[in-house]
């Protein structure tokens, strides 16, 4: 801990192109450790596109990903994600065939080889932890349920605790809480508030009530550039912003 | 105490061993009793295909490549156990399989050497198809070559292959393939005896890759398997090279489909390019769709059931079988998507599961998969 201001992750003139349509172009911001950046910005404006950069599921064009000092960009998605990255989908995905208690020993981060996981076998630290998070999740009265037979939003919560397991040390969340009702809506508010004091979070959320009550930081995208960047409050009130917003 | 799940494979184990060790053997004659030996070679095949497709997602629709494969390393060696210098002595260059002698071959090939040995030739069969499919499933899965594009890409690789093997008439036997075979080690299988033995032979072989398949599914691999069917991202995003495991259990299959190949030429004594192609492939897959293709056993049965009623109705009705086998597959997609499999988990396991409860608590966190 001696070098306080080296960012957890870097992004320097991050670009890439789809036929010649530029979905991201010329970004560049930084993540310190333990901020929690959210990321606005109307429809089509490349968010989702960030984090599929970030992850490696998108291959960039041009620029670089620094993550702990690690080249991203040159990475596979597996490496990507034992280096530290943790990426939640807008729809939620989980293992419907699997119970809530596999979702979450998949997940965990042990056995990953084809022959580790042949001859994986449950201990007693691995199922105390998946105790312990599905008890963060809601679901701990759940867990020999099959995923397929839960509600939505506890889908949601699933996918969310399938990503703490991993303890990632950035934690990617693509709308979290799209989609859910208004009870499950303020729970899960008061679940990533709680799990995401200890890590640093890049969300993507349309909900301003919600991203308010969270972010350290918010960035404004438009057509795969940043318009705008820095708190909610100077967000709010930057002309750009309320152009693109309002202005179409 | 076993858990439930346990002591339903236990049952259903013991039933299918019993049938085909105890019933089957008293109640039909040598001949009946070869053909169904001949059959369950090919559920070694289709338990694979549960393990591939069912499981997993990946529908294969190019097995016969490895059942060809593993029936062709067999035939080999028999081949030269039949072709010594004392049988083939009127041959213009006698010791060497007759039907290189016909297409003016002069020496063995250098690919033929090897399978004078039956250990090489026992662990080829079994090695070949695999690193075959190792490499099948590098190029694609790696890749991220899925779905209809993989099914139609192992159709081709079938087709090459039969193609290549009916061209190469005065090395491997070309459209009649290898025939005229004798004796494993010295000992005849043509005879009733060996018959028996070959049969007994091919069902315990068969429990045993059950019994391996069944313990690759209950494992934490197998559990990854299904997940990459339904969510192959998250999968991914979980920290898994996806690629590999579906390499790994495209291989396994591919392994015993060629156990499957030489056992088929043991107890058939020939194999030809009929049964590497197309048509042999797709049927596999049929017979798989038609036990379930999600169920070990209920894949077995479909084998059995499906070559059954191939055999008693294209003895009366030849020009109409392939109609009612397509008829068949049609109807199954249609209203049985689970196979026979699934009419048994609706109607019959609900009384399974009260005869063998008892003080049997499942406390495993685990969706067992039936066997």
């Amino acid at each position: 801990m001696t070098i306080q201001n080296d960012p957890l992750l870097s992004v320097e003139n991050l670009s890439v192109s789809f036929d010649g349509f530029k979905a991201v172009d010329d970004l560049s911001f930084q993540l310190e450790k333990g901020e929690i950046r959210v990321i606005i910005g109307p429809n089509g404006a490349g968010k989702t596109t960030v984090l599929d950069l970030i992850c490696g599921r998108t291959k960039a064009t041009s620029g670089s990903i620094q993550f702990e000092g690690r080249e991203l960009t040159r990475l596979k998605e597996y490496d990507i994600v034992r280096a530290g990255v943790g990426r939640k989908f807008q729809t939620p995905s989980v293992y419907e065939d699997l119970t809530v208690f596999e979702n979450l020993e998949i997940s965990y981060p042990s056995g990953r080889s084809v022959f580790e996981a042949l001859f994986f076998r449950r201990n007693k630290e691995i199922i105390d932890r998946i105790k312990e998070i599905s008890e963060m999740i809601f679901l701990d009265n759940q867990l020999d349920r099959k995923a397929a037979d839960l509600s939505h939003g506890q889908k949601q919560w699933l996918e969310i605790g399938m990503l703490l397991i991993q303890d990632p040390a950035l934690l990617m969340l693509d709308e979290p809480v799209a989609g859910m009702t208004v009870s499950e809506r303020v729970r899960t508010a008061e679940l990533l508030q709680r799990i995401i004091q200890s890590r640093s979070v890049l969300v993507i959320e349309h909900d301003m009530g919600f991203v308010e009550k969270i972010a350290h930081r918010v960035t404004v995208l438009h057509q795969g550039r940043i318009i705008s960047d820095g708190s909610m409050e100077h967000v709010k009130n930057d002309p750009k912003v309320v152009e693109v917003y309002l202005g179409h | 105490m076993l858990s439930l799940q346990n002591r339903k494979d236990i049952l259903f184990l013991s039933i299918l061993a019993a049938i085909l060790l105890i019933v089957l053997p008293m109640g039909l004659d040598a001949f009946r009793l070869n053909l169904i030996g001949k059959y369950l070679t090919y559920a070694f095949v289709t338990i694979g295909l549960v393990a591939c497709w069912g499981d997993s997602g990946i529908l294969s629709l190019g097995q016969g490549i490895f059942f060809g494969l593993g029936g062709y390393c067999m035939a080999m060696f028999l081949k030269l156990q039949a072709s010594t210098l004392e049988a083939t002595k009127n041959q213009s260059t006698p010791g060497i399989p007759d039907f290189m002698d016909w297409n003016q071959i002069t020496a063995l090939p250098w690919f033929w050497k090897p399978f004078h040995s039956l250990s090489f030739s026992l662990i080829a069969m079994m090695v070949i198809p695999a690193v075959l499919a190792v490499v099948i499933g590098a190029a694609m899965f790696k890749r991220r070559v899925g779905g209809t594009y993989f099914a139609i890409i192992t159709q081709a690789i079938a087709s090459v292959l039969t193609i290549l093997i009916v061209g190469q008439q005065g090395y491997i036997g070309g459209v009649n393939g290898i025939t005229d075979l004798r004796t494993l080690d010295g000992w005849d299988i043509r005879t009733d005896h060996a018959k028996y033995i070959l049969y007994y032979a091919g069902v315990v072989l068969l429990l045993a890759c059950l019994l391996l398949l069944r313990f690759v599914r209950k494992s934490k691999l197998g559990r990854i398997l299904r997940a990459m069917r339904d969510q192959e991202d998250r999968v991914r995003f979980s920290g898994y090279n996806v690629a590999n495991f579906k390499i790994f259990i495209f291989a396994l299959a591919a392994a015993m489909a060629g156990i499957g190949g030489a056992l088929f030429t043991l107890e058939v004594g020939f194999m030809s390019p009929t049964f590497v192609g197309i048509v042999p492939s797709i049927e596999m897959v049929i017979y798989c769709a038609v036990g379930g293709r999600n169920s070990l056993v209920g894949a077995v049965y479909g084998t059995l059931l499906v070559n059954w009623a191939r055999t008693s109705f294209s003895e009366s009705f030849p020009e109409i079988w392939t109609f009612a086998m397509g008829g068949l597959f049609i109807a199954i997609v249609l209203f049985l998507p689970g196979g026979l499999a699934s009419l048994y988990q609706n109607y019959i396991d609900p009384y399974v599961c009260r005869i063998l409860k008892g003080n049997g608590r499942q406390t495993s966190h685990t969706v067992d998969k039936a066997i």
